[in-house]
């Protein structure tokens, strides 16, 4: 790397000296630095074994599904600011996004992001699968990895809703059917009729999983506004804390997998 | 005539069969499957036969829904990253073959190589090609927005999003305490399961098949064929009431698909013993009830005492391993074993207990 001129001068300016504390990395020590001294770079080890900077072995899916993730809480800050949770507004908000918005690809990046990321991270889990990558030490960062799937589509599900057209209201109808039917805690799941003393039933198509769920009997406004903030605040927060892990436990389980 | 053929192997009694073995092929000859002369083969043919397929109406009009793009993507990337994957595997399989070790062993690839500039760089390269196809889909599809939600109005097929189609379509063959809340919940603590149940020391931190043959081909059936092959038959291949539509076919409204699918208790009550059916409910189920039981609860000490697979695999993981990897085991099973009962018998449920909302 040549220092020489102008990127010099800047170099040794105050600013930049109480930016970054270290010098150019072009030598051991200043490679080391930059890594250790940066805030989101010390994600990283210092230094790792060859086979965990190849794209053939690592195929970067993790890293992609992290960066989607990132990708997805900017865009969905950003439609945040137009959009509004009711059942008289929601629709009409993303039609006005759609048609006052010259060139708007925010909501497009989002939603395709989403599906994007539901991709990736399947790609990511079935690497690591195929690489016997959830074996000692990593069992637990595998389990981790799972309920990260789960939430994942957890995210992608309580969107889907956000919308609120037709495709939404009723791909969700059939989704969230499916939880009438939870043994013991649904109305039409099997033992929910063993929860009965006399005439008074225990549970009802009034208290249920599923009701709890949607906040009534069938998709309307109060399911809108229960997936709005499970969507924007509840599922990502619990995916950042989860993330965390994820990312601790592969520094400390030794790093990207590679022959014991 | 070609495109009638194919309306008919699409069907999911002669197209499961069909993924089943080709996955079965795949397997057994993964070292052909996975050379690059096969891949090169493979996109020749996929390219022709993917524009024939567009040039039909019928389906190029399920196939432009903008929400079906992503599947295209997942497909696609399934497709070569399994077939990358086992390229990977035959390559170090023969290196450990021939004593070598696997590629990711070398001393080559043991070094040790600065975080900055070798990882970060890729990194930044990623990420930056993964933005710029995310601008690019982004402007070249719309996000789609249907009529404003009409709770009187159903549309039909009401279909889930797709990475839940796989549930969806599970439906045909259980009911959904099993398919929505059941099989799903499995499907994840079984994935939980699995570095616990999968005691294999070998292929940790490079790819192989051989040495790890069992654990993936088990994990591979469940993927592919049972998830993403059910996803296909969801999103492309079930038209208007669920009924099955080939690729080519229009989704004719008034399709009318002949179903009298029985129970078990009936054929044998009914048919078998012409008495008719008892008024005791578990009377009525019982040998639905007895065979449920004993296909999980007989099969695998069994399996463990008559077969060598069985017995080697009890002693090298333990009985509580064992039975947990049978049982899951059996659980996956039970969809194309319920299946094959529907197209062989019409049979609807094992246990049909419609009164305790218990049906199997």
């Amino acid at each position: 790397m040549s220092d020489k001129g102008i990127a010099k001068q800047v170099r040794e300016t105050q600013v930049w000296k109480s930016i970054f504390r270290h010098g150019p990395p072009d030598n051991s020590r200043n490679r080391a630095a930059v890594i250790a001294g940066n805030v989101f770079l010390h994600l990283h080890p210092i230094k790792l074994k060859k086979s965990g900077v190849q794209l053939g072995y690592t195929w970067c899916m993790g890293g992609l599904t992290f960066f989607i993730f990132l990708a997805l809480t900017v865009t969905g800050l950003l439609l945040m600011f137009y959009y509004r949770p009711t059942a008289e507004y929601a629709f009409n908000d993303i039609v006005a996004l759609r048609e006052h918005v010259p060139l708007g690809i925010m909501r497009e990046i989002h939603r395709w992001g989403a599906h994007a990321m539901v991709i990736t991270v399947w790609i990511h889990m079935f690497r690591v699968f195929m690489t016997g990558s959830y074996k000692p030490p990593r069992e637990f960062n595998w389990g981790v990895g799972v309920i990260l799937l789960v939430l994942t589509l957890l995210l992608s599900f309580t969107g889907y809703l956000l919308p609120w057209d037709q495709l939404a209201i009723w791909a969700i109808t059939v989704g969230s059917g499916m939880a009438k039917a939870t043994p013991f805690a649904g109305n039409a799941g099997p033992g929910a009729m063993l929860a009965r003393i006399g005439d008074f039933v225990m549970v009802s198509d009034k208290n249920d999983v599923r009701f709890q769920l949607l906040g009534g009997r069938f998709v309307g406004e109060p399911a809108l506004l229960r997936f709005y903030i499970l969507h924007c605040v509840f599922i990502p927060l619990v995916v950042g804390v989860l993330i965390a892990v994820h990312f601790w436990r592969v520094r400390k389980d030794g790093g990207i997998s590679a022959p014991l | 005539m070609l495109r009638e053929l194919v309306n008919r192997l699409s069907d999911p009694i002669i197209s499961f069969p069909l993924a089943t073995f080709a996955f079965y092929l795949m397997l057994r000859y993964y070292k052909i499957f996975g050379t690059k002369k096969f891949a090169y083969w493979t996109v020749g043919i996929l390219i022709p036969v993917t524009t024939w397929f567009l040039a039909d109406p019928n389906f190029f009009s399920i196939i432009k829904t903008p929400d079906n793009i992503p599947i295209i993507i997942l497909l696609i990337s399934v497709g070569f990253f399994t077939w990358f994957a086992l390229h990977k595997a035959a390559i170090n399989d023969t290196r450990i073959e021939e004593g070598l070790g696997p590629i990711e062993a070398t001393p080559e690839n043991r070094e040790k190589v600065w975080s900055w500039p070798n990882l970060v760089y890729v990194e930044l390269f990623a990420i930056i090609a993964c933005t710029a196809f995310l601008i690019v889909w982004a402007i070249i599809f719309k996000a789609p927005l249907e009529e404003p939600a009409n709770p009187t109005w159903a549309p039909n097929p009401a279909k889930a999003p797709w990475y839940f189609l796989g549930l969806q379509e599970m439906l045909v063959y259980f009911d959904p305490w099993m398919a929505g809340v059941v099989l799903p919940g499995l499907i994840v603590g079984g994935l939980i399961a699995i570095p616990y149940i999968d005691t294999n020391p070998k292929g940790n931190g490079y790819f192989t098949f051989k040495e790890r043959a069992m654990a993936i081909t088990a994990f591979l059936y469940g993927w592919l064929v049972l998830w993403v092959y059910l996803i296909i038959v969801g999103v492309f291949l079930r038209g208007p009431n669920w009924t099955f539509y080939g690729p080519f076919e229009f989704w004719d409204f008034h399709k009318v698909v002949a179903s009298f699918n029985v129970n078990l208790s009936e054929i044998i009550w009914i048919k078998m013993l012409g008495i008719g059916l008892p008024k005791n409910l578990v009377m009525r189920e019982i040998f639905g009830i007895i065979l449920s039981l004993a296909y999980i609860i007989i099969i695998p000490p069994w399996f463990a005492k008559a077969t060598k697979v069985g017995r080697d695999l009890l002693k090298n993981v333990g009985s509580i391993r064992y039975y947990i990897f049978m049982f899951l085991i059996l659980m996956t099973m039970s969809l194309p074993i319920k299946m094959i009962l529907r197209w062989l018998f019409s049979l609807k449920y094992i246990v049909a207990l419609p009164e305790w909302e218990l049906n199997l």
